[in-house]
């Protein structure tokens, strides 16, 4: 009974650290559909959205739920300002001159936030609704930190799912991330679906650096969360959106059991194991559908 | 003996079946023509001989030998050379090396010996060079040796990758659509070059093929299919003017010109 | 303008295609071995770690540039590579039989590894070459009786004989030596039927495979290269600094050595070249400009950081095909003087259509 519900607890905090893996690897899927470029930024993103949270609740005193919205507008604000700077000129270039601009990208923002006065190199937390609450179930505890990110996540999930499958805006988007050509005969502005793309996974982005604050804390190198959101999106088969949620999930989980149960260093390279494994029984990823060139 | 021999040849993807007990025999040093509809299931003929997909019943023989469970890139071994659809060019290399590439099979030179570049594979190299002079040379493609393949125009990039597959001197070359594409010169050059192929070379020829006037221009005999099954087979006269087939993919019984 | 007009056949294939070209390269050449003279120690260094770096860069250029996969773990064969001269010359080997078994040996890792995942397409070879580099990264830390971890493993200076690597000067033609060993050898590949077959894989797979070329035993030779070209540039590292730790060999060099080779020009090896002197000379400029920026932003720490990523970001907006393709364009422009127009290398913009549903 102790076992299990150490077990428990630890797969539940694995849950929560896997939905912002999720979040991150929707963010990488959804620029990846639209646009074939893999966005290297999108943990700097991230730790942008948990900088302007920081700013907002720690130094404006703003209540959270507010600076949750003030977090989303601004950094979907961002999204759309840095594809149309930078982004959209490199429309129909090499896809892998796009993918170096977007690493450009990271190392550019994870230092200017260095520079910002009242951000700079430090590591920062503020004030949740949700912390030190804690729900009890017979033995086993759960924190409101975690549940917190759970349902959020949740929410958003089906937040996007009927925004991509019942609107107008959503549809356009899938027929773009199939046939830009065909989606331009249609009269579909492609510019505008790529800018719609950015504005949207910088705004999740946003959401995702405000859910892991309280985990995490807020500092210039949140963002090499990326790198571990990456292997998730990859696990769930690129460019499915579920996917990217379930692969968040099995790393965040994974992650959480062998840094429980596996000597020391196990933590870091278990999820990266994983991968490789599902990667050369099933190459397309868990959900990913396997592609033949037609000849 | 046969030569090329296709047995009950069957596949279906995702439970629609593309080919349903197909079997027809290509004799040596003869242009054997499958026509059909779009859809019909003649490039996947081809691409099941090539092995990219899997049959699920029959086979292919060659000289009496099973080759529909070798690996993909041992079909090229065993002398079967083909063009694609949609030209599948190396398209950022020369011509040259294209021809050069199609020869790829005679390499003897190995990693050791390329890397210190040994007179031996200099040898080898001129050998191949003078080899694709030879296709340049019968394939009229002087003007475009150095050029970049992507470069060329389209009909240009067919006879390159006819002349690619002719540098492999395989025993059976399968020609993908050669005549999709082409104007009414470059189709008459083609059905001229497919006959001193067959006459000179001596090599055997499979097409698929739904240009009916190239067709008949050139094959000496016939497969006709739709919806994956075989309508009539015979010398061309007979097939083209075979009434299901004028129903079937011409629709009217008056049209074969 | 030049026009060609060949006799024989053995023009094609040589490695200079013009005498002028050859007395241009010989140029180069003693351009570099007379740089030291009139530079100080610091700057020889620089051209040191130029040259170790485009030898790493033309490994990962003939995999990622001709072979067209994707690789985002060098580090770790670059890291092999120290780690194998470092202990082996720690234990006596001589320098000039570990640096070859540096490069063997990152190349057996690279067959071993490469023959599972080279099935895997463009991006989940990608990913999947990156976990590679961080189990091996965590295996340097682990395995101490070897490595030693986290303290750091202390490196001999290279020694052929009596002659000792252990001046700036010295270290620096070494590692020239090197470099120009390797772009003859990475030259000589792409001049043969294997360099062709990793080009075909590249441009067209099936074709490839319809040529009777098998992606696969291509795919892993040249992985196998390319390993063990970084295998060798990962020892003399080793060599040149003295102390290595695992430290050195995280994803950031791996996603460094990705860009050198993607700023530098996919597809050709001058672009290794020149992607390694843009990585190794973008700090050198950064901080020579410093000067003249205002005094708050002079003072921060991550000012040189935020111009690198800049610098990145304008250069791949300016020059998508890579400071190669700038330096095609100019070398045109010259030779068909004054006939160049500006719209000569007009590209067309596509649109992608995505093989997926």
């Amino acid at each position: 009974m102790e076992l299990l519900n150490e077990i428990l607890q630890t797969v539940l905090s694995g849950i929560s650290i896997g939905c912002v893996y999720g979040l991150v690897a929707l963010g990488f899927v959804l620029i990846f559909k639209a646009t074939e470029v893999i966005n290297f930024a999108q943990g700097e993103l991230l730790m942008l959205g948990a900088f302007i949270s920081y700013s907002l609740i720690g130094l404006l005193h703003f209540p959270y739920w507010a600076a949750l919205a003030v977090t989303v507008i601004v950094m979907g604000l961002l999204g759309t300002l840095l594809e149309r700077t930078v982004l959209r000129s490199l429309v129909g270039e090499p896809v892998y001159a796009i993918v170096i601009v977007t690493i450009g990208l990271s190392y550019f923002l994870r230092s200017m936030v260095s520079m910002i006065p009242g951000w700079g190199t430090d590591t920062y937390g503020f004030q949740t609704p949700f912390a030190e609450k804690f729900i009890r179930t017979g033995k086993l505890v759960i924190s409101w930190e975690y549940l917190a990110i759970i349902l959020i996540t949740t929410a958003l999930i089906f937040l996007l799912f009927s925004f991509f499958r019942y609107t107008r805006v959503g549809t356009a988007m899938r027929a773009t991330s199939q046939n830009q050509l065909a989606a331009v005969y249609m009269g579909i502005s492609v510019t505008r679906v790529f800018s719609l793309t950015w504005t949207i996974a910088a705004a999740l982005g946003g959401i995702g650096g405000i859910l892991l604050s309280p985990i995490t804390f807020v500092h210039m190198n949140m963002g090499f969360i990326g790198l571990k959101a990456f292997p998730a999106a990859v696990l769930g088969g690129f460019g499915s959106l579920p996917g990217a949620i379930v692969g968040g999930l099995i790393i965040g989980i994974t992650e959480s059991l062998a840094g429980f149960y596996l000597p020391e260093g196990w933590k870091d390279i278990a999820a990266w194991i994983i991968l490789i494994g599902v990667l050369i029984i099933r190459p397309q990823g868990l959900f990913g559908i396997q592609e033949k060139k037609k000849v | 003996m046969s030569f090329f021999r296709a047995e009950d040849i069957t596949i279906s993807f995702g439970g629609i079946r593309a080919l349903s007990q197909v079997g027809f025999e290509v004799r040596q040093g003869e242009i054997f023509a499958i026509i059909g509809p779009n859809g019909a299931g003649k490039t996947t003929i081809f691409n099941c001989i090539n092995r990219f997909y899997d049959l699920d019943e029959g086979a292919f023989f060659l000289e009496d030998k099973d080759i529909s469970r070798i690996k993909p890139h041992e079909v090229a071994e065993i002398g079967i050379a083909r063009t694609f659809q949609n030209i599948e060019l190396f398209k950022n290399t020369t011509v040259l090396d294209n021809l050069i590439l199609g020869q790829h099979r005679s390499r003897r030179s190995n990693l050791f010996t390329e890397t210190l570049f040994t007179p031996f594979v200099r040898k080898q190299e001129i050998r191949g060079r003078e080899k694709a002079e030879e296709i340049i040379d019968f394939l009229e493609l002087e003007a475009y040796r150095e050029q970049r393949v992507i470069n060329l125009p389209y009909g240009v990039q067919k006879t390159v990758e006819l002349g690619r597959a002719l540098a492999m001197e395989p025993k059976l070359l399968l020609l993908d659509e050669p005549s999709s594409g082409l104007n009414v010169e470059e189709a008459e050059d083609l059905s001229f070059w497919m006959n001193d192929i067959k006459e000179e070379l001596g090599i055997t020829i499979l097409l698929v093929e739904h240009n009916m006037r190239f067709v008949q221009q050139v094959s000496d005999r016939v497969l006709a299919l739709d919806f994956g099954e075989v309508i009539t087979q015979g010398s061309s006269q007979d097939v083209l003017n075979h009434p299901e087939v004028m129903k079937a993919y011409l629709g009217e019984e008056d049209a074969v010109a | 303008m030049r026009f060609i007009m060949k006799t024989d056949y053995y023009q094609d294939i040589r490695l200079f295609k013009y005498r002028s070209t050859f007395f241009w390269y010989l140029a180069l050449v003693i351009g570099c071995l007379m740089l030291p003279l009139g530079l100080d120690e610091y700057l020889i260094s620089q051209l040191t770690f130029i040259c170790m770096y485009a030898v790493a860069a033309v490994g990962l250029m003939l995999l990622t540039g001709y072979t067209g996969q994707v690789s985002m773990g060098h580090a770790a064969f670059f890291a092999i590579g120290s780690y194998t001269s470092a202990i082996l010359t720690a234990k006596g080997v001589p320098f000039l039989a570990a640096l070859p078994a540096a490069g063997l040996l990152a190349g057996l890792v690279g067959i071993v590894i490469g023959r599972p995942i080279l099935h895997l397409s463009g991006l989940y070879l990608a990913i999947a070459t990156m976990g590679f580099a961080f189990i091996v990264d965590e295996i340097l830390v682990r395995w101490e009786s070897m490595t030693r971890g986290n303290m750091g493993y202390y490196v001999d200076p290279a020694a052929i004989g009596p002659l000792v690597f252990d001046s700036e000067i010295r270290f620096y033609y070494l590692a020239l030596v090197v470099l120009i060993l390797t772009l003859l050898a990475a030259r000589n590949i792409l001049r043969s039927p294997t360099g062709r077959a990793m080009i075909a894989i590249r441009d067209s797979e099936v074709a490839a495979e319809a040529m009777g070329i098998n992606p696969a035993k291509f795919k892993t030779m040249a992985f196998a290269v390319s390993a063990f070209f970084t295998g060798i540039a990962g020892s003399l590292y080793a060599h040149k600094i003295f102390f290595i730790n695992p430290e050195s060999y995280t994803i950031f060099l791996s996603i460094e050595l990705l860009a050198m080779v993607i700023i530098g020009g996919l597809g050709s090896l001058h672009g290794a070249v020149f992607g390694a002197a843009f990585f190794i000379f973008l700090p050198q400029f950064i901080v020579m400009t410093k000067d003249y920026l205002p005094q708050y932003l002079q003072n921060q720490t991550g000012l040189q950081p935020a111009l690198f990523g800049l610098l990145i970001i304008l250069v791949m907006l300016f020059e998508p095909l890579g400071i190669y393709g700038r330096w095609l364009k100019t070398k045109f422009y010259f030779e068909m003087f004054p006939l160049y127009r500006k719209d000569s290398f007009k590209r067309e913009k596509k649109y992608q259509k995505a093989e997926r549903r």
